[in-house]
């Protein structure tokens, strides 16, 4: 494998997801590995269901602006979040989600999609994973 | 050895480089991967991939805005 891509997502946003995604995907399809630390409103996107269900990070207006921006996304041929995250496990990527998240915002393994998430860790994991890695994104 | 089509025509980022790599993973050394699609980042893409993989790229051709590259594993 050469190097390595870590990447936490932060934010739950639509579009800043799948910017996470896309580089996680496109550094598998080059031979890299990948890892996305999922924390905060990022890891909201991991609850069952709710993948898709970020607002876009600007002009949402009231959802407005992301169906606009779903159906011309659409129209290009863009994929779906989910099929990027299929895709992503099927190439071995690794998720890794933040425990303090889950206190803090009083969610439970069982609302995760558990079977996609390698690890439920804190910041000594981002770290350990990061050192090792070419690229480190926060998103 | 086996020839691998793969279709990626109306297909956009990050696709054609993930069903490329997905088809290569599957592929058995010596098999050709032929990867069809209309992306334009793609056909220069696929074979940064191909390179960084260590793979033999064997043939990248381009008609009427749909581009199909060749690889060995």
């Amino acid at each position: 494998m050469a190097g390595k891509v870590t990447i936490i997502v932060h934010s739950g946003d639509m579009d800043k997801v799948y910017s996470a995604f896309i580089v996680a995907n496109g550094a598998l399809a080059m031979g890299m590995e990948a890892s996305l630390f999922f924390t905060f409103w990022g890891l909201q996107r991991l609850k069952k269901g709710e993948l898709e269900k970020g607002p876009l990070s600007k002009m949402n207006m009231l959802g407005l602006g992301k169906w606009m921006v779903k159906r011309r996304m659409k129209k290009a041929g863009a994929a779906s979040l989910e099929r990027l995250l299929q895709d992503f496990h099927e190439l071995g990527g690794k998720i890794l989600a933040c425990d303090m998240t889950m206190q803090i915002m009083g969610i439970k393994k069982e609302d995760l999609r558990d079977d996609l998430i390698s690890d439920y860790c804190a910041v000594g994991t981002y770290i350990d994973e990061a050192k090792e890695s070419t690229i480190t994104l926060f998103i | 050895m086996a020839e691998i089509k793969v279709d990626c025509r109306g297909e956009t980022c990050p696709v054609p480089l993930v069903e490329t790599r997905k088809a290569l993973r599957k592929a058995k050394e010596g098999d050709i991967v032929e990867v069809i699609g209309t992306h334009p980042a793609s056909k220069k893409e696929i074979p940064m991939a191909v390179k960084a993989l260590g793979l033999e790229l064997i043939d990248v051709q381009e008609e009427g805005g749909m581009w199909k590259i060749k690889i060995r594993k």
